[in-house]
C-alpha cells in the first residue's frame, strides 16, 4: 500500500493540556470555520437544520466522567483529532497514495485528488480521527493547518493551527516535538506528557498533558481559633483580635 | 507504493479583506476579525489586539458565519394576518410597518404614555433604549436583568460599588486562589477562560463551588458540590471560621469600609442607621483621640472596637452575628451538603492564600484621607459568581454575603484580588434613583432604573399602588434595580396594576425559553377580553430570526445581524473595560444585509423622529439624528460626553470632547474599539485612590472625585426595615411588613429559598445551565453549534439514578408544584446527589427557527421553564407570592423543587406543542 517517508527530524504536532481544557468547543468550530474555506473541499453538513444533522469535523471534544477510588467523580474534557503518528496506519493502508506523511515535518495529509473515498484509512486509524465528507466523498482530517503555519500572507503570530490560535484557556500548544529544546517538548517533560494508546505502536507525535491531582490542599492546616470564644465571651475575643492592629 | 508527496501551496491567499468589529454571539463582546472573500463573510477569528479576548474566540464566536447565513433569518417587516400564535403573517414594506407602529404609539404618548411597555432582552444599548423610553414618557421600561442576574449586580453596587463581570474581574495575573461559585459559564465567557488558563499556567489553585461539576468546575483543583440555594450559608460559615481565627484584614476594614462606623441603637426612627455629624458625614472614633471624627478626615485612625454613647461599631455587630454557633460548620453541614471539615478546609485555604503570602507591589499611592501608602499590599484570593447564586429567592443576601467575605479578607481592589473596571467602582449614591413620573406628551421625569436609598424612592403612585407595570421598586421588591421583565406579561394580562395597550419587545423570547410557565404565557399572549379583543392589544417585536416569540406579535420589525449593523458598547452603558483600562467599542456593517432588515436601534431613531420624541428632535421638530450611527457620534449625554469616548473633538481627546464627525472611522481604523489606560499608581484601591478618582474625572466617568467606603452595613436596607417597624410616612402593606423586616437585614443573612415551601413531596433540586458553546435559543439554530448540543438530556445523579432504577435510554416524568414534563434522562456522577439539571434553551417549539419539525431540539429537547411558575403555590395565607427575590425581584429560577420518576417513553418530550407556521421558507437540506 502507501509507504511512509523516513522519520523526519522535525515533528510538528500539538500538546493538549487536559488539566486546563474546559471543554468549551472553541477549537472545534474554529477548525470547522478555517477548514471549511481552507485546504481541500469544504467541510459539509448534511441535514444541517434537520432531524439528524451530521457534518464533517476535523476535531471534536468529548467529556468523560472519571470515578477515582476516593473522592467525588471528576470530569475530563478530551479533544480528539489526528495525532500525526510516526507509524501512521492510515497512511500505510491507503491503496492510492492519497494518504501521506510529509517528509519535512511529519504532518499527515490526504491528497484529495487521489482519494477514492474507500474509507480504509478511517478504519485503520485507532483514534477515530478521520471523517469521510458526506458531500465530496473524500477523506478529511486534521491538516495541522498546513495552509496557516507556513502562510506568508498571515502575520507571524498567526502561523499556528486555528485551534491553537483560538483556544481561550491556552490548553492547546503547537510546536516541534522533534526538538527536545522546543517549548512544547519542555512542557511535555515538565508535566509528564503522554502518548495516547502507546501499546498500538502508532507512535503519535501529539501529546496529552494529564490532569493534576485533585482534592483539598494538603499543605494547609485547619485554622486555630484565636481563643475559646465561648469561654472568653465576645468581649474577650474582640480584645484579643484588636491587639493585632 | 513508494513514497510520493504532492506539491502543496502552503501560502494561499487568506481573504480579500479583514474587517474588525465586535462579536454578538453572546454577551461577552469580543473583538473579531471578519474575513471577506468576494464581499461575503468567509472566516471569523478573534482580534489579537482586543482588550476582551486578546485574539481568542469561543465556539459561538467562530460560528458567527452560520448566524448570518441562517435560514431562520427574517426577510422583511411582518404584519400578523391570522390569530396570534398561529404564525400567519404577510411581509410588508418598512414605511407601512413604521406607520402602523406610529398609529398605535402616537395616541398613547398623547393620552397615556404608561400604556406602552418597552422591554428589551439581549439589549446591548440600554443607555439608548432607556433614553428613547424616557423621551416617550412611559415609566415601563427595563432590560432583562430582572430575570437574569440583578441580585449579583445590585448586591455588588449596594455593598461595594460594583460586582462581577462588567463591573470587575479577578486579578488573573496575581491571584493565588480563585474560587468560583455557581453556574458561571454564561457570563464573561472568554475572559474567564483566559483567566483560568493563566491561573493554571502559574500553578495557582482553582476551587469550584457548584452542584454540577462541568466545564470550569471540571478543571477546578477542588470541588464543593453544594446544595442549591445554600451558598450563602456556606459563605457565612466560612466567615464564622475566619472571624473565630482572627483571620480578617483589620487594617483594611478600618480604613476602607463602614466597619468602624457606629450603629445608632437608640429606639426611634434612627435606630440601626449610622451616626453622622451635623454635615451628614459618617462618624468613626479616632483611635488617636478616642473622640468621634468624620470618617474621611485627614489623619483619622478609625477604631473598630469603639463604642460611643451606647452605639457599637458595625464590626462588632457583624462579628457578634457571624461568631454565633448557628453559622458553625457543624450547624450548616447538613443543609449545605458540605461536611464540616470541608468547610473548615475551605476557610483555611482562603486564610492561607490571603494572609500567609500577600502580594506586595512597590507602587506608592495616596488615599482619600491624604495618607500616603508606600506599597500596594494585596490579598491574592479572587472570587467570581453569577447566576448560580443569584437566581434564588435568597440570592441578593447570598451575593451580599460573598461580597462581605471578599471584603473581610481585604482582597477587593488589592493586588491578587477582585479589581473593578471603569466606570466602576460606583456606589449606589452615585447612580440615579428610579423615576416613574409620567404625563401625556412629556418625557419621563428622569431615568427609569436606579438605586433606591429608602422607601421615599419607591416607584409608587400617590395612592400607594405600583407606578410600573412590572411592580419594580415596590414593597414586594424594593431594590429592583433592573426591573422585572418576567412579570410584565402576567401583569399586563391581569391588568394588575393597570392595563397597557402596546408591548414593545426586543430580542426577548418571552413565549418560550425566557419566561417562566411558558404554556401559560402563550395563553396570556393570546387571551381575549369579553369584546373579543386581545387583553394585550398590541405587540410589536424586533428580532433578526424566526424565534418562538415572532408568532405572538402583531408587527415584526426585523433586525439586522451583528455583522450588518451599527452598535455602541458604551461607557454610558455596559462597556468592555478592563481593570487597567477604560475601553469601549462599536459594531459597524462589515457586510450589507441582502434583505429588507434594519438595525433595531436605527428603527427606534426613525420612530422617535416620526413621534417627535424629546431628545431626538429639536425645537422645530427636526430630526437630530439620521440613524443610530449618527446618534453614536453626535449625541451628548452631558456636554462633551457622549456614547463613545475615543477620538472626540479633533480626534485627539478621550472621554471628554466635542462630537467628531470622523469618530466612527477612527474606531474602524483601530479595530473597532478604543482604550484609555489607567495610570500605574491608580490601578488598585480605586474607590479610595486619589490618582484613580482624578483620572476618572478627567475621562468624564464622573464630574467630581467620589471616594466612598464599602457598606458592610447597608443603610438603605435598614431604612426599609425601619419602615416595616412602623417608622416614617411610607409604610409597607400589612401582608408584607414582616417579610420586609426579615429580608431587608442590613447585614447579610441566609434564609431558606422560598421554593423549599414545595415541601417533602418535591425532594429534588432542578437546575439549568448554559453550555459554553450555545447562547440562549439563538445558538441552537446554528448549523455547527446544534451538532454539538442538539438536544439536552436531564442529568440525574447516581443516588437517584439507582434508587429509581434508571437505565440508558430511559425517560422520566418530572413534576413540580406547578407543572410536569416527560423527558429523556442520562446518568451523571459528578453531581450533587440531590440535584438534577439540563442545558437551557436547547428545546425548541416546532416550526420555529426554520428547523425541521422533526429536529431533536423539538422532539427530545425540552425546557425546565414548564415547571417554574412566576407565582409560588398558595401556602395557607390566601396569597400567591411572586417567585422572586424579595429584595430585588430577581426571578428565582433555581429555587425549583421537583420529584422524578421513571416514565414510559412518550415518543417525544412532553409537553409538546403544535407546530407554528414559519414566517420564513424551509431550510435547504445540506450545507454548503
Amino acid at each position: 500500500m502507501t509507504a511512509l517517508p523516513p522519520p523526519s527530524a522535525r515533528k510538528l504536532g500539538l500538546v493538549i493540556d487536559l488539566d486546563t481544557c474546559v471543554g468549551c468547543q472553541a477549537c472545534v468550530t474554529a477548525c470547522k470555520g478555517w477548514n471549511d474555506q481552507g485546504y481541500g473541499v469544504p467541510l459539509s453538513d448534511q441535514n444541517a437544520w434537520g432531524s439528524e444533522p451530521s457534518g464533517t469535523f476535523l476535531n471534536r471534544v468529548h467529556a468523560y466522567e472519571v470515578q477515582p477510588d476516593t473522592g467525588p467523580a471528576q470530569v475530563v474534557n478530551f479533544p480528539r483529532s489526528c495525532l500525526h503518528c510516526e507509524n501512521a496506519p492510515c497512511v500505510t493502508v491507503c491503496p492510492t497514495g492519497a494518504s501521506y506523511k510529509r517528509a519535512e515535518d511529519g504532518i499527515v495529509l490526504v491528497n484529495e485528488d487521489a482519494c477514492i473515498g474507500c474509507g480504509l484509512c478511517a478504519w485503520a486509524c485507532p483514534y477515530g480521527a478521520r471523517e469521510l465528507d458526506g458531500a465530496a466523498g473524500v477523506m478529511k482530517k486534521c491538516t495541522l493547518c498546513v495552509d496557516r503555519i507556513y502562510n506568508e500572507n498571515l502575520p507571524e503570530a498567526d502561523r499556528v493551527p486555528a485551534c491553537v490560535r483560538t483556544c481561550p484557556t491556552g490548553a492547546r500548544h503547537f510546536g516541534d516535538l522533534g526538538d527536545s529544546e522546543s517549548a512544547v517538548s519542555r512542557l511535555v517533560a515538565e508535566r509528564g506528557g503522554y502518548d495516547l494508546m502507546p501499546e498500538l505502536g502508532t507512535s503519535p507525535v501529539n501529546k496529552y498533558l494529564p490532569p493534576r491531582a485533585k482534592g483539598a490542599d494538603e499543605r494547609v492546616d485547619i485554622l486555630a481559633p484565636l481563643l475559646d470564644v465561648k469561654a472568653s465571651g465576645f468581649a474577650g475575643w474582640l480584645d484579643r483580635l484588636l491587639e493585632k492592629i | 507504493m513508494t513514497y510520493r508527496q504532492p506539491k502543496l501551496d502552503t501560502s494561499p491567499k487568506v481573504s480579500d479583506e479583514v474587517r474588525k468589529t465586535t462579536c454578538y454571539m453572546c454577551a461577552c463582546r469580543c473583538g473579531i476579525n471578519v474575513h471577506l472573500k468576494s464581499g461575503k463573510v468567509s472566516y471569523i477569528e478573534g482580534n489579537r489586539d482586543h482588550p476582551v479576548n486578546r485574539g481568542v474566540l469561543c465556539a459561538k464566536g467562530a460560528s458567527g458565519i452560520m448566524q448570518v447565513t441562517a435560514p431562520s433569518r427574517l426577510r422583511a417587516p411582518l404584519k400578523r394576518v391570522g390569530p396570534r400564535g398561529s404564525g400567519a403573517f404577510e411581509e410588508i414594506g418598512w414605511d407601512e410597518a413604521l406607520e402602523l407602529a406610529v398609529s398605535w404609539l402616537k395616541p398613547l404618548r398623547e393620552t397615556a404614555p404608561e400604556k406602552l411597555a418597552f422591554f428589551t432582552g439581549r439589549d446591548q444599548s440600554q443607555s439608548f433604549t432607556s433614553f428613547w423610553a424616557q423621551g416617550f414618557g412611559t415609566p415601563n421600561y427595563a432590560a432583562h436583568g430582572g430575570f437574569c442576574s440583578v441580585n449579583m449586580a445590585a448586591a455588588g453596587i449596594y455593598t461595594m460599588g460594583g460586582a462581577f463581570w462588567e463591573f470587575g474581574q479577578p486579578d488573573w495575573d496575581r491571584a493565588k486562589l480563585f474560587i468560583l461559585f455557581g453556574v458561571a459559564e454564561d457570563h464573561d465567557s472568554n475572559p474567564i477562560k483566559i483567566g483560568i488558563g493563566k491561573l493554571k499556567a502559574r500553578g495557582a489553585r482553582v476551587i469550584g463551588v457548584n452542584p454540577v461539576r462541568t466545564g470550569y468546575n471540571g478543571v477546578a483543583d477542588d470541588w464543593y458540590g453544594v446544595t442549591p440555594g445554600t451558598d450563602g450559608l456556606l459563605i457565612l460559615s466560612v466567615i464564622h471560621e475566619l472571624l473565630k481565627a482572627g483571620r480578617v484584614d483589620l487594617d483594611y476594614l478600618a480604613r476602607f469600609t463602614n466597619a468602624p462606623c457606629l450603629v445608632d441603637e437608640a429606639e426611634g426612627p434612627g435606630r440601626g442607621l449610622l451616626l453622622r455629624d451635623k454635615d451628614g458625614k459618617l462618624l468613626v472614633i479616632d483611635k488617636a483621640t478616642g473622640k468621634p471624627a468624620p470618617f474621611d478626615r485627614t489623619g483619622v485612625r478609625p477604631d473598630l472596637g469603639a463604642t460611643h454613647k451606647g452605639a457599637r461599631t458595625v464590626f462588632q455587630h457583624l462579628a457578634e452575628r457571624y461568631l454565633s454557633e448557628e453559622y458553625a460548620p457543624e450547624a450548616v453541614a447538613g443543609r449545605t451538603g458540605i461536611p464540616a471539615e470541608r468547610i473548615r478546609g475551605l476557610a483555611a485555604e482562603i486564610a492561607h492564600a490571603a494572609f500567609d503570602a500577600p502580594v506586595v507591589l512597590d507602587r506608592a499611592w495616596t488615599d482619600f484621607r491624604g495618607d500616603v501608602h508606600r506599597q500596594m499590599t494585596g490579598r491574592p484570593v479572587a472570587f467570581h459568581a453569577m447566576r448560580g447564586i443569584s437566581a434564588h429567592s435568597n440570592g441578593f443576601q447570598t451575593c451580599r454575603a460573598l461580597h462581605l467575605l471578599q471584603i473581610l479578607i481585604g482582597s477587593v481592589e488589592t493586588p491578587g484580588g477582585f479589581r473593578f473596571k471603569p466606570p466602576y467602582p460606583k456606589p449606589p449614591e452615585a447612580h440615579p434613583r428610579p423615576h416613574s413620573g409620567f404625563n401625556p406628551c412629556r418625557p419621563l421625569n428622569g431615568p427609569h432604573l436606579g438605586f433606591v436609598q429608602g422607601p421615599g424612592d419607591l416607584a409608587l403612585k400617590a395612592d400607594g399602588s405600583p407606578a410600573r407595570i412590572d411592580k419594580a421598586f415596590t414593597w414586594e421588591n424594593p431594590m429592583s434595580a433592573h426591573g422585572l421583565m418576567h412579570m410584565v406579561i402576567p401583569n399586563a394580562h391581569a391588568g394588575d396594576p393597570y392595563r397597557i395597550d402596546t408591548l414593545l419587545l426586543y430580542m426577548a423570547n418571552m413565549s418560550w425559553n425566557s419566561s417562566m410557565n411558558t404554556a401559560a404565557v402563550m395563553e396570556m399572549l393570546t387571551d381575549k377580553d369579553e369584546t373579543g379583543a386581545y387583553k394585550i392589544p398590541h405587540i410589536i417585536y424586533s428580532d433578526a430570526y424566526a424565534s418562538e416569540m415572532v408568532a405572538y406579535a402583531d408587527l415584526i420589525l426585523p433586525d439586522a445581524t451583528y455583522l450588518e449593523r451599527h452598535d455602541c458598547i458604551s461607557l454610558l452603558d455596559r462597556p468592555i473595560c478592563e481593570a487597567e483600562a477604560a475601553a469601549d467599542a462599536i459594531r459597524w456593517p462589515v457586510v450589507e444585509p441582502d434583505r429588507e432588515v434594519r438595525g433595531f436601534q436605527s428603527v427606534l431613531v426613525d420612530l422617535a423622529n416620526r413621534l417627535g420624541l424629546p431628545g431626538f428632535v429639536d425645537e422645530e421638530g427636526r430630526a437630530k439624528y439620521r440613524d443610530y450611527a449618527d446618534y453614536m457620534v453626535n449625541h451628548e449625554r452631558r456636554p462633551d460626553v457622549g456614547p463613545l469616548m475615543g477620538w472626540r473633538g479633533n480626534g485627539d481627546q478621550t472621554g471628554r470632547g466635542a462630537p467628531n464627525p470622523d469618530q466612527l472611522q477612527r474606531y474602524i481604523d483601530n479595530g473597532g474599539f478604543a482604550t484609555a489606560h489607567i495610570p500605574d499608581e491608580a490601578q488598585f484601591f480605586k474607590p479610595w485612590n486619589r490618582a484613580y478618582q482624578d483620572w476618572a474625572v478627567s475621562l468624564g466617568l464622573y464630574d467630581q472625585p467620589q471616594p466612598y467606603i464599602f457598606s458592610l452595613w447597608s443603610e438603605p436596607m435598614q431604612r426599609f426595615r425601619l419602615a416595616a417597624e412602623g417608622h416614617g410616612e411610607r409604610q409597607p402593606p400589612e401582608h408584607l411588613r414582616e417579610r420586609v423586616a426579615r429580608t431587608m437585614d442590613p447585614l447579610p443573612i441566609w434564609y431558606e429559598p422560598f421554593g423549599e415551601a414545595a415541601g417533602a413531596a418535591y425532594p429534588v433540586h432542578a437546575l439549568t445551565q448554559r453550555p459554553m458553546a450555545m447562547y440562549h435559543s439563538w445558538g441552537s439554530q446554528n448549523a455547527w453549534l446544534r451538532q454539538i448540543h442538539g438536544h439536552n438530556p436531564l442529568y440525574v445523579p447516581t443516588k437517584i439514578w439507582t434508587e429509581k432504577g434508571f437505565a440508558d435510554g430511559d425517560w422520566a416524568r418530572v413534576t413540580s408544584p406547578s407543572g410536569e414534563i416527560v423527558v429523556p434522562v442520562a446518568h451523571m456522577a459528578a453531581l450533587n446527589e440531590n440535584t438534577i439539571w439540563t442545558w437551557n434553551a436547547i428545546g425548541k417549539r416546532k416550526g420555529a427557527w426554520a428547523l425541521d419539525p422533526a429536529a431533536p431540539e423539538s422532539t427530545k429537547g425540552f425546557l425546565l421553564n414548564h415547571l417554574i411558575s412566576e407565582l409560588l403555590p398558595e401556602n395557607g395565607d390566601g396569597m400567591r407570592w411572586s417567585n422572586s427575590d424579595p429584595v430585588t425581584g430577581q426571578a428565582a429560577w433555581f429555587d425549583l423543587r421537583v420529584r422524578i420518576e421513571k416514565a414510559d417513553p412518550p415518543g417525544e418530550a412532553q409537553p409538546a406543542f403544535g407546530a407554528i407556521a414559519s414566517p420564513v421558507p424551509p431550510a435547504r437540506r445540506n450545507r454548503p
